[in-house]
C-alpha cells in the first residue's frame, strides 16, 4: 500500500521539489528505504554513516513521533501520513581561539600576578576566562578547587551537589561556614565564591549526578574536576568524560592519604585503566567511616585545581599518565606511572562500555539497600528505651561497644565495655558465656557494625545476644541528649 | 534564491530586506547572553522577514538554539500563510564570532540559509550568513547584501 510523506522544504529539491511523494511498505523504516532509494541524494541527510536516521531529523506517523512508538519498525495502516520534520539547532563553539574575551581594566588589575607570568601573559588569562569547569561535588575536593579556580579567573565555575551543609563537613569543606550548617551546599557555595571574585560566573546544578544527567551536564564544561566521595560516582564521571573527550582532574582522600591524576586526555589512561573493577562494597571505607585529615583535600583538591588551570593554558606537564600519591603523616609525595590500556572496556581500542551504565549495580550496591543497615529480625534487636529500662531496673545486662577506641573516647554508655569488631573473633572468651545469666546487647554508632557482631556472637552460640536499634546516635537522641553527637 | 553552489572563488549573493537584518539583530540583542533563533521567509530571491522563535534547547540558551519539531512546523505554517517560502533559520553567537560551529554543522540542513549574528556584550557585530555543502563537509560563505543597497 502506498503511504503519503511529507517532504520539508529543505529536502525538496531532491523530490524535484515535491513537497509530498508516495512510497509503499509495512513499516516506517521500509517506507523511508523506499524513498531513498528513488530519491539518492535524500539519503545522506536523512541517515547518519552508521546507518541511524539523524538525530535531528524527526519522522511523525499522522501526529506521532516513530520515537514514542516502535522506531523505524512502527507498522503502518492505510492511509497513514509520514511526515519528515526537522529540528533546526546548532550553536557558539566551545572555544574558538579568536573569539577570546578582553580583559577588562580591573580584571588586568586584579590578575596583574598571572599576566606578568609568561605561562599564563594577557593570552592565557583569556583563554581561563573563556573556560568553563565543573565541580563535581561541593565538598572538602570541591571547596579548595573551587575557591581557586574562582580566585583565578577561570570564567565559569560549575558546581554538581545535592546535599546540605553538615556541621561536621566544616572541619575541611571551607567553601562553607558555621552560620551555614543546613544551608543547600550549592547556596552556601555560590554566596562564597561570588563574593570572593564577582565577575565569574557561578552555574549551580544541584541535583544528585546520574546517567540520566551526566552527559548533559558535563557537554558544556572544559574540563571535569572529580571530587566524588563514593566509587560508584567516580565511575559514572570516568565513563562520561571519557565518552565526551572531556579531561578529568581526579582526585581522592582518605584519613591521612590522597591521590591525583589527570584522566582522559587524548591517549592518555583512564580511570578504569588503572582500576578495571571496583572494590567490594564495603571494603573501602568512607571518609565518614574512617575519618579524613581536614586539611588533606586542602592539599589534593589544590594540586586538581592546578592541573584543571594547566589544562586549560596548554602550560606545563599534567599529570596525565601519572598518579600521584600523597602522605601526610610522612609527608612524602610519590609517583606511578600510568598507561592507557588498549583492552580498557571504555577507553580501549575496542571499548565495550559505549553509553553510561547503572553505576551503583556496577559498583555492587544494591539498589533499594543502598542506604539502608544491614537489618537484623525483630528479635534480635532491643530499642534504647527497652536497654535503659532494664538497666534501671538492675538487670543483669552487658553493654558491649564495637566501635573504635578513639569513638568510645568521645562519649559511650555508662558500664559499656569497648572490644572493637575488628578483635571481636579474638576476644570471645571475654565474654559471658552460656553459664551467665547475663544477656548481651551489642551496639555501635548506627547499628550497622553491631549488626555483624550479633551475627558473629550467633554464630559462635551466643544466643541471648541483641543489637541495639539505632546505636549509640539513638541513645543521644532519646535518653541521654548531654553526650556529644559525632 | 539561487540553490545552486557557487561556482569556486565567487561567493553567492542573498539579498535581505534591511528591516529583516534590524530585526534579527535585536532579537539578538534581546536574548543576550542567550542565543537567539528564528526562522527566515523569502520570496523570489529576497529574504523579506523574520519571525522570532523560542529557543527550546535543553542545554545551556547560552550556548545552543533548538528548533524543535512543532516550532519547526510553525515556521512552515507561518512561511506559508505569507505566502513565501521557509528559506532557513538565523540565530545568534554570543561572544563568538559570526562564523559557524561544530555542532551548527552536525545539525545543519541542506539547502537552508543560516545566518548568524555575534551578539558581544549586548552589542550586534557582524552578520553572515551560510549554507551546507551537499556532501555535508562545510559551510559555504554568502554574501549578505541589503536588498535597498543593491538596487
Amino acid at each position: 500500500m502506498a503511504h503519503r510523506i511529507l517532504i520539508p522544504t529543505p529536502l525538496r529539491p531532491y523530490t524535484g521539489q515535491l513537497g509530498e511523494v508516495e512510497a509503499d511498505g509495512p513499516t516506517v523504516g521500509d517506507v523511508l528505504s523506499a524513498l531513498t532509494l528513488r530519491y539518492g541524494d535524500l539519503r545522506r541527510h536523512l541517515y547518519a554513516d552508521d546507518g541511524k536516521l539523524r538525530s535531528f531529523v524527526n519522522v511523525y506517523v499522522n501526529d506521532e513521533d516513530i520515537r514514542y512508538r516502535d522506531k523505524e519498525r512502527t507498522p503502518l495502516n492505510p492511509g497513514d501520513v509520514i511526515s519528515i520534520v526537522p529540528s533546526v539547532a546548532g550553536g557558539a563553539p566551545v572555544s574558538a581561539p579568536e573569539a577570546l574575551p578582553e580583559l577588562t581594566n580591573d580584571e588586568v588589575q586584579r590578575y596583574s600576578r598571572h599576566l606578568i607570568m609568561p605561562e599564563v601573559g594577557v593570552d592565557g588569562q583569556r583563554r581561563l576566562k573563556a573556560a568553563r569547569v565543573l565541580c563535581v561535588g561541593a565538598g572538602g575536593l570541591g571547596s579548595p578547587a573551587a575557591l581557586y579556580l574562582t580566585a583565578a579567573g577561570v570564567g565559569t565555575v560549575g558546581l554538581v551537589d545535592f546535599d546540605a551543609v553538615d556541621a561536621s563537613n566544616l572541619q575541611r569543606q571551607i567553601l562553607h561556614s558555621t552560620r551555614d550548617v543546613g544551608r543547600s551546599k550549592l547556596q552556601s557555595a555560590r554566596d562564597r565564591l561570588s563574593a570572593l571574585n564577582p565577575e565569574v560566573h557561578i552555574q549551580t546544578h544541584e541535583t544528585m549526578l546520574s546517567s540520566a544527567n551526566a552527559l548533559d551536564i558535563f557537554r558544556d564544561y572544559d574540563v571535569i574536576v572529580d571530587g566524588a566521595d563514593n566509587f560508584a560516582t567516580r565511575y559514572l564521571v570516568n565513563d562520561a568524560c571519557v565518552l565526551l573527550k572531556k579531561p578529568n582532574a581526579y582526585g581522592s582522600i582518605f584519613r591521612f592519604e590522597g591521590q591525583a591524576s589527570v584522566f582522559a586526555t587524548p591517549d592518555g589512561p583512564c580511570y578504569r585503566c588503572l582500576y578495571p573493577e571496583p572494590p567490594p562494597p564495603g571494603l573501602v571505607p568512607s571518609c565518614a567511616e574512617g575519618g579524613v585529615l581536614g586539611v588533606l583535600p586542602g592539599v589534593i583538591g589544590t594540586i586538581q585545581a592546578t592541573e584543571a588551570i594547566k589544562l586549560i593554558l596548554g602550560a606545563g606537564r599534567t599529570l596525565a599518565g601519572r598518579l600521584l600519591l600523597y602522605d601526610a603523616l610522612t609527608m612524602k609525595f610519590r609517583e606511578l606511572k600510568l598507561r592507557r590500556d588498549a583492552e580498557c572496556p571504555v577507553c580501549g581500542d575496542n571499548p565495550t562500555v559505549t553509553a553510561l551504565i547503572d553505576y551503583e549495580q556496577f559498583c555492587g550496591i544494591p539498589r533499594a539497600a543502598a542506604a539502608a543497615p544491614a537489618a537484623l529480625p525483630a528479635e534480635l534487636e532491643t530499642s534504647v528505651e527497652q536497654l535503659r529500662a532494664g538497666l534501671d531496673a538492675g538487670n543483669p545486662i552487658y553493654v558491649l561497644d564495637v566501635r573504635e577506641p578513639q569513638e568510645f573516647q568521645i562519649c559511650r554508655i555508662p558500664g559499656s565495655t569497648l572490644i572493637p569488631l575488628g578483635q571481636l573473633p579474638a576476644r570471645l572468651a571475654e565474654l559471658p558465656g552460656s553459664s551467665d545469666e547475663r544477656e548481651i546487647v551489642v551496639h555501635c554508632k548506627s547499628g550497622a557494625r553491631s549488626a555483624k557482631a550479633v551475627r558473629l556472637l550467633r554464630e559462635h552460640g551466643f544466643d541471648r545476644v541483641t543489637n541495639l536499634r539505632g546505636g549509640i546516635l539513638a541513645w543521644i537522641d532519646k535518653i541521654d541528649p548531654t553526650l556529644p553527637k559525632y | 534564491m539561487s540553490t545552486e553552489t557557487a561556482p569556486a572563488g565567487s561567493i553567492p549573493t542573498f539579498a535581505i530586506m534591511p528591516e529583516a537584518l534590524t530585526a534579527i539583530e535585536r532579537h539578538g540583542i534581546e536574548t543576550y547572553p542567550h542565543e537567539c533563533c528564528g526562522a527566515l521567509l523569502s520570496s523570489g530571491d529576497v529574504i523579506i522577514a523574520t519571525f522570532a522563535l523560542a529557543n527550546s534547547t535543553d542545554g545551556p540558551a547560552a550556548r545552543r538554539f533548538l528548533v524543535g519539531p512543532d516550532q519547526y512546523r510553525r515556521a512552515e505554517q507561518w512561511a506559508a500563510e505569507r505566502g513565501g517560502t521557509l528559506a532557513g533559520f538565523y540565530h545568534s553567537h554570543p561572544n563568538h564570532p559570526a562564523r559557524p560551529s561544530q555542532t551548527d554543522l552536525e545539525y545543519a540542513w541542506p539547502n537552508f540559509l543560516y545566518i548568524i549574528v555575534s551578539v558581544v556584550e549586548a552589542v550586534p557585530r557582524d552578520i553572515t550568513c551560510w549554507r551546507l555543502r551537499e556532501d555535508r563537509s562545510a559551510f559555504e560563505r554568502g554574501d549578505l547584501r541589503s536588498w535597498r543597497t543593491e538596487s
